[in-house]
């Protein structure tokens, strides 16, 4: 058994209750505006369902979109490459920075090289990476690792981001002021700019009709970075094709309202060739996601186009923080996704949901995202990832359920307990009784009750 | 029209009387109701555990129990929607299969199949309404503020009947109480911190009364009113309905 996972975790976050209703207020607010932003289109449901069909039809025939997307960006000038895991996508975009001499690198956000974990492959071997979006560059100069998709810091008061520039960037002490620090961010990211010659970015859509790719962002980093590099380096799981460029109407539409609100991103870059003298890399990664092609249950789990509405929405998220979830994706998605890769290190998390459901209907590609945490619990069980006290006392349970005498048996016993020796249930080993009272105790059960009323 | 009463396990143990205003409620509407005596459960607490592959001794006593009605009737959402989404009996596949489809919580049974429209019944108090997840994003008994569609609330139509009640409105109007089966103690401190956020929206806008069609969400938020001491109290929208005074 493990002894660090998303319950235990949580409990250390709500040691402060303040930051816990801070975080949780933050997030819904955000969740306040993705819902004001979706009903100001009369056609938002449509709009989902349109989505969710499109990614389910390119899910069902992603070989045949890969191959022309390949195709079409050869034909652009593109050069591509194919990663099947984390290993070899390290690989592939190390060895184009080495072989031009490149030691030092800029990259907008990808939550794909978070998942391979690049910045400390490329660190190892002496290749500096700087992240160029400030809520990464802020989880970066911290050295943690992001816990939200898209908003990287929400864990993180001003105050707090302060300390962090006035220790890294020089910024007064005890200045929390966010107009002084992103300033202090924009200048340190110019001179990051104009001196990098390699530019990682990740992308939002692949359009498999034209071989180019959209890379969304609000600060225009990933623009920034890409004009003023020599080599731009894309990188991104292979489900995010989409077969059209008629359909980003559909996803750009979508995305931005549900991530944030905003109608749409600030920045919505196509890149579909590389300029004159320069180039432009895309590596595709597999990385798992053929495995979860795989699996009828999950499959659809990689229709998701990371907006994150999923997690601002989440009670559990709201109240635990991402970096409960102990992995790189958090929140109610991340749940679905991590066991995929690694079931026993992420057995905890399809049981860290009350399976509310709310993730599932803010979801702008109607994943069904609930009813995948139910039916990882089914499998995690099955394949042994289950503490063995548990399974005991399911299988008791079980066999006290299915017969009604022992049913009424136990029923009563627990009824009388609590009633004559409340501390039996009453102490602080129940978690119930943490923060909780146990329900009075009624002189007979309804069937009881019935029995002596009811029956002739 | 012959009913069979479906008691939640602990609705039965823990409060009777909820199990009774539904009864007596069901009868008033003329409906003939039983009570199979040799009900359990509907097996949620092991599958949302996952270990549905265990339900199947507790699924062919329910579907021993509840064959033969023209419709069963639960004071819960939950237990319902579980039954409604994975009650199978390999033996009696389309007997399971007819449970699935005539089971009904309380409140869409009285508005849909009863067509409800008049009650005799007063609650001269001011009522916050706890929606259920289960009941409301699956059994669909009212609207969802994630969706961008037309308003409609089942229970509400209910309590319209009701006379001289006062519906409090809340901040947020169906965020999950935090009780989640299992999760209640397997993840007891975002559990807790759930439902003390959920009680303190309903107490910050003078609920007298927490009401709601789920039992369970209604004993995890009376657990912590009681810790607080709180006057604000818990009540089954059955009793109101019922015409229970306070
Ligand atoms: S699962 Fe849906 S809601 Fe969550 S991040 Fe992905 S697309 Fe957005």
């Amino acid at each position: 058994m493990k002894t660090i996972d998303h319950a235990a975790n949580s409990k250390v976050f709500n040691q402060d209750e303040d930051r816990v209703d801070w975080h949780d207020e933050t997030l819904w607010f955000i969740r306040q505006k993705r819902d004001k932003a979706s009903k100001q289109i009369p056609q938002w449901e449509a709009l989902r369902e349109a989505a969710s069909q499109i990614k389910n039809h390119t899910l069902s025939n992603l070989h045949n979109y890969l191959e022309e997307f390949e195709l079409n960006a050869k034909a652009n000038g593109i050069q591509i490459h194919w990663a099947k895991d984390a290993q070899e996508h390290n690989e592939i975009v190390y060895d184009l920075l080495a072989k031009q001499g490149i030691s030092k690198m800029v990259k907008s956000k990808s939550m794909l090289t978070e998942e391979c974990h690049l910045n400390h492959y490329l660190e190892d071997r002496g290749i500096e990476v700087i992240d160029s979006d400030l809520g990464e560059r802020i989880v970066q100069l911290a050295k943690e690792p992001p816990s939200h998709i898209v908003l990287p810091c929400i864990h993180k008061k001003k105050e707090e981001i302060g300390a962090l520039f006035h220790e890294h960037l020089g910024t007064p002490e005890g200045n929390a002021d966010p107009q002084v620090l992103t300033e202090a961010a924009r200048q340190h990211l110019r001179d990051v700019f104009l001196t990098r010659r390699a530019a990682l970015t990740g992308v939002n859509f692949a359009v498999a009709e034209t071989g180019e790719i959209v890379v969304c962002t609000n600060e225009g980093n990933a623009d920034l970075g890409v004009h003023l590099a020599d080599i731009h380096i894309a990188c991104m799981g292979i489900e995010k094709i989409i077969p059209k460029r008629g359909h980003l109407s559909v996803f750009l539409r979508l995305l931005a309202r549900s991530a944030t609100g905003q109608p749409v991103t600030t920045y919505s870059s196509h890149f579909a060739k590389p300029r004159k003298g320069k180039e432009l890399h895309i590596v595709l990664v597999d990385n798992g996601r053929t495995k979860q092609l795989g699996r009828p249950d999950f499959r659809n789990s990689l229709k998701c186009i990371r907006c994150s509405a999923c997690f601002n929405t989440c009670p559990v998220y709201r109240r635990s923080g991402g970096h409960s979830y102990h992995s790189v994706i958090a929140g109610p998605i991340g749940s679905i996704l991590s066991p995929n890769l690694d079931m026993a290190k992420h057995a905890d998390l399809p049981f860290a949901s009350t399976l509310c459901g709310s993730c599932s209907n803010v979801c702008p590609v109607k994943i069904d995202i609930h009813e995948q945490l139910y039916k990882w619990r089914q499998v995690l069980v099955k394949e042994g990832y289950v503490d063995a006290k548990k399974a005991l006392s399911m299988q008791l349970m079980a066999k006290t359920l299915a017969s009604p005498t022992l049913y009424h048996l136990a029923g009563k016993a627990a009824r009388t307990t609590l009633k004559y020796a409340p501390f039996i249930a009453q102490n602080r080993f129940n978690p119930w009784y943490h923060q909780r009272e146990m329900p009075a105790v009624p002189k007979s059960s309804f069937g009881e009750w019935y029995q002596k009323n009811r029956t002739k | 029209m012959k009913v069979a009463l479906f008691v939640p396990c602990y609705v039965d143990q823990f409060y009777p009387n909820v199990a009774i205003a539904t009864l007596e409620l069901l009868e008033k509407f003329g409906c003939e109701v039983s009570y199979p005596k040799n009900q359990t459960c509907c097996g949620q607490p092991m599958s949302n555990s996952g270990f549905e592959h265990l339900t199947s001794g507790c699924n062919k006593n329910f579907v021993e129990s509840f064959k033969g009605f023209d419709y069963i009737v639960a004071p819960s959402g939950s237990c319902v929607l579980h039954i409604k989404e994975h009650l199978h009996d390999e033996e009696h596949p389309s007997e399971a299969e007819k449970i699935s489809k005539t089971i009904y919580e309380l409140v869409s049974f009285l508005t849909d199949v009863l067509k409800v429209e008049h009650l005799e019944a007063s609650f001269p108090h001011k009522v916050g309404m706890h929606q259920s997840c289960h009941g409301q994003r699956g059994l669909k008994l009212s609207q969802m503020t994630e969706l961008n569609a037309p308003p409609f609330s089942k229970p509400q139509d209910l309590l319209n009947l009701v006379k001289d009640i006062e519906m409090i409105e809340l901040d947020r109007k169906d965020e999950c109480c935090g009780f989640g089966g299992t999760f209640c103690v397997a993840e007891e401190a975002v559990s807790a911190k759930m439902g003390v956020d959920r009680v303190n929206d309903h107490v910050r806008h003078h609920a007298e009364y927490i009401t709601g069609i789920d039992m369970s969400c209604l004993m995890h938020l009376e657990g912590i009113l009681r810790r607080q001491k709180s006057k604000t109290k818990i009540i089954h929208i059955a009793e109101i309905l019922n015409g229970r005074k306070a």
